[in-house]
């Protein structure tokens, strides 16, 4: 009783702490609210008149939307760059900071989710492929283990996220023996949603360019380097803008980390290359249309190499401990990487291995209007909900927001 | 919602539902609450909102669905239509043979098979589609053009190749489907439920041969180019939003009649029948001549044969 009390607290005064902020918060709120509602706007023709209002076709089914999803799968499931090193190896620089991957995986799958949303043709029909409600084909089709798969992820790490805070704000200790078995099994998990979006594209003969033995590695190899990116980001704006404290020794420690992902990743990229164009088989033409271009088709071919150019010079950025240790060469290797696996994980997957289509033809894809505007949409929502979870994260993980020192103004209200 | 006469989908909510099952309950409740909300945006009525798979109805439901759709679709093109939902015949499991050194590439099957199939004029739909080849590369898809357009057909040097449903023994678009909204039927043919299809794509990403059609707009189909006789699994018009395939005209082959694109092609490249019986034509085709399956490597195992005849 008293923890349901306790917990409708918590929720009234988290929702106090997120409608006041500063000025630069409201401008950062406002800002994404009217990049929603923009990607409403756009949406809403879409839901009308249907998909036609994409640059999707028969010969590219899947587009700017799908290729984003599979971007955001892998930034969710970075989360564990944070919990390995925090949970599994005890290390109290990074255990400090673990929720925030947490709350990352959060948002990260929030727009996955929503850019599944917008991609299928049926809005109305979605729970058709809800378990239990719908008729989900499973075992059989891996889209329905990636539907149990992101949404177990997600319940999993919303959780454990709320838990925590919760048990911070009433300045409790966490129960071990619940937490610990649930951040354990967030590790398989987070593999899992990863492998099973990687298997979706993975098991399809139809496709050459994904039918390729190490696709679910290169999944995992890259998101190892864009999720952890962004954290590095996010954990240096914090210490700058809140009085959070992070020490060097925990953003040096995963910049390391990333530098062996990145390392294997470019590996990786690079044996699947060489297998392609040395054996040279009619398969090549997939790879041929990403690197070189096709038959007088050359739309990904700039992107394509910008994504390696960026992914090389990260790596090595990252490599050097001096260049490790700086803050702009840091931080220039951040973005870089981000870049280089936002193509390659995004477009540069999804429209190679649909074209040349089946039956040979070359369609020129590029997302329309509505898609971006669709998109953005989805990115305003993710963070969002990301600067929302932060707004009470942060004051409890500086211990300032708990129920004792609750505002007598808000004590009083409740 | 409620200026239109259709039953609102809220009404359902407190209301109760029509059939006695749990498990159809606890579907009904659950999806009201969205039903309500989404049809507020469309002109969906409850009953179609909550309609489950076809392969879940019972006959009373079903009959009820049908009356519904022929309702519906005779105001919207202003002739009787009608939708039957016949049954696979025993023992038939159909097939189909081209002969590729007969057919000229004239594209009558498309059109045909167009009309006969209620296809979409705008935005167009073909199910067929016809790749010209080098006669130098063999069959290569790398080197096909299926938008040949000479003034005359065939041209020198070249020959023709039409790619529809293979209706696989081992459908990979069955496979992928996550709401079972695709399946192969007992005669081998592989149908599409469009009430149930979400709408995913993940069969069309699947299919080695193109098959697969998407409704990417509201399809339009001029009401006096209408084939009325239809059927629930096979040529009935099509949402907006849901994936669409040949059939083998199972609107006319369950019922002993040939598929439109068989009896319209000129040049009789086209043979149909029951691989099961030993005395039918694909039978023959198929042990006499030098037939090949298009990409038999991956194990799709198609009961579409290409073949040789002369
Ligand atoms: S588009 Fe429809 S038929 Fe195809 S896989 Fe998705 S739900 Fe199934």
């Amino acid at each position: 009783m008293e923890t349901i009390r306790n917990f409708r607290r918590f929720c009234l005064d988290s929702l106090r702490l997120v409608v006041v902020g500063t000025r630069a918060y409201y401008g950062w709120v406002a800002f994404l609210l009217a990049l929603m509602g923009l990607g409403i706007v756009a949406y809403l023709g879409q839901f009308q008149d249907g998909l036609i209002h994409t640059n999707m076709r028969d010969q590219v089914s899947w587009g700017f939307y799908i290729g984003n999803f599979t971007f955001l799968v892998g930034v969710a499931a970075a989360a564990i760059m944070l919990i390995i090193p925090a949970y599994v190896y005890e290390w109290k620089p990074i255990k400090e900071i673990a929720i925030l991957g947490e709350l990352l995986a959060i948002s990260a799958l929030v727009m996955c989710l929503g850019f599944v949303l917008v991609d299928i043709g049926r809005p109305d029909r979605f729970w058709h492929i809800m378990p239990l409600v719908g008729l989900l084909n499973f075992p059989s089709s891996l889209l329905a283990w990636d539907v149990i798969a992101l949404n177990s992820y997600l319940l999993l790490n919303y959780v454990v996220a709320t838990y925590l805070l919760y048990c911070a704000y009433t300045d409790r200790h966490y129960v071990k023996r619940f937490v610990y078995p649930l951040v354990f099994l967030s590790i398989p998990m987070a593999v899992s949603i990863h492998t099973v979006t990687a298997y979706l594209y993975n098991g399809l003969g139809a496709r050459p360019y994904w039918n390729s033995a190490i696709l679910a590695p290169r999944f995992l190899a890259s998101a190892f380097c864009s999720g952890p990116a962004i954290l590095l980001i996010l954990l240096q704006i914090l210490r700058k803008t809140t009085r959070l404290e992070i020490k060097d020794e925990a953003i040096f420690k995963i910049a390391e980390l990333m530098a062996y992902t990145m390392g294997f990743n470019l590996f990786l990229t690079a044996a699947e290359a060489f297998k392609e164009f040395y054996t040279n088989s009619d398969d090549v033409v997939f790879i041929r249309y990403l690197y070189l271009g096709l038959r007088g088709h050359y739309t990904l071919v700039p992107f394509a190499w910008a994504s390696v150019l960026c992914g090389l010079v990260a790596f090595l950025l990252f490599l050097v401990p001096k260049t490790r240790k700086n803050w702009v060469t840091l931080n220039i290797g951040c973005v870089l990487i981000y870049a280089s696996v936002y193509i390659e994980k995004g477009m540069g997957l999804i429209i190679p291995g649909l074209t040349p289509d089946t039956l040979g033809e070359i369609y020129t894809y590029r997302p329309s209007l509505t898609e971006v505007g669709v998109a953005s949409g989805i990115f305003a929502l993710g963070f969002l909900v990301f600067t929302l979870m932060l707004k009470v994260a942060v004051p409890v993980m500086l211990g300032d927001f708990t129920m004792a020192k609750r505002p007598a103004r808000a004590a009083a209200a409740a | 919602m409620s200026d239109t006469p259709k039953t609102s989908a809220s009404s359902l909510a407190c209301g109760e539902p029509q059939s006695g099952s749990r498990r159809r309950f606890i579907r009904a409740a659950g999806c009201a609450a969205v039903a309500a909300a989404l049809t507020g945006c469309g002109n969906l009525t409850t009953e179609e909102f909550l309609q489950r798979n076809f392969r879940e109805l019972d006959k009373k439901e079903l009959a009820e669905i049908i009356a519904r759709l022929e309702k519906e679709y005779t105001a919207k093109f202003r002739k009787k239509v009608t939708v039957a939902a016949t049954p696979p015949m025993p023992g038939v499991v159909f097939g189909y043979a081209l002969d590729l050194s007969r057919c000229i590439g004239c594209r009558r099957c498309v059109y045909a098979c167009v009309k006969e199939n209620n296809q979409s004029r705008d935005p167009q739909i073909q199910w067929i589609r016809v790749l010209q080849m080098d006669k130098a590369e063999g069959v290569n898809v790398l080197h096909a053009d299926p938008y040949y357009d000479p003034p005359l057909v065939p041209q020198e040097g070249h020959f023709y190749m039409p790619v529809q449903c293979h209706q696989c023994k081992n459908p990979p678009c069955v496979k992928v489907c996550p709401v079972k909204a695709t399946w192969q039927e007992p005669d081998g043919i592989t149908v599409v439920d469009y009430n149930w299809c979400i709408g995913c794509r993940y069969c069309m990403a699947a299919c080695p041969y193109g098959a697969r059609r998407f409704n990417w707009g509201e399809p339009h189909l001029p009401p006096e180019e209408i084939n009325p006789v239809t059927e629930y699994l096979g040529n009935r018009p099509r949402p907006k939003g849901v994936v669409e395939k040949c059939t083998f005209c199972i609107q006319r082959t369950r019922k002993g009649r040939y598929p439109a694109c068989v009896e319209i092609c000129p040049t009789g490249s086209r043979k149909f029948g029951n691989l099961l019986d030993p005395g039918s034509e694909i039978r023959y085709v198929i042990e006499n001549k030098r037939v090949f399956l298009f990409k038999e490597e991956l194990n799709t195992q198609p009961k579409f044969f290409y073949f040789y005849g002369v």
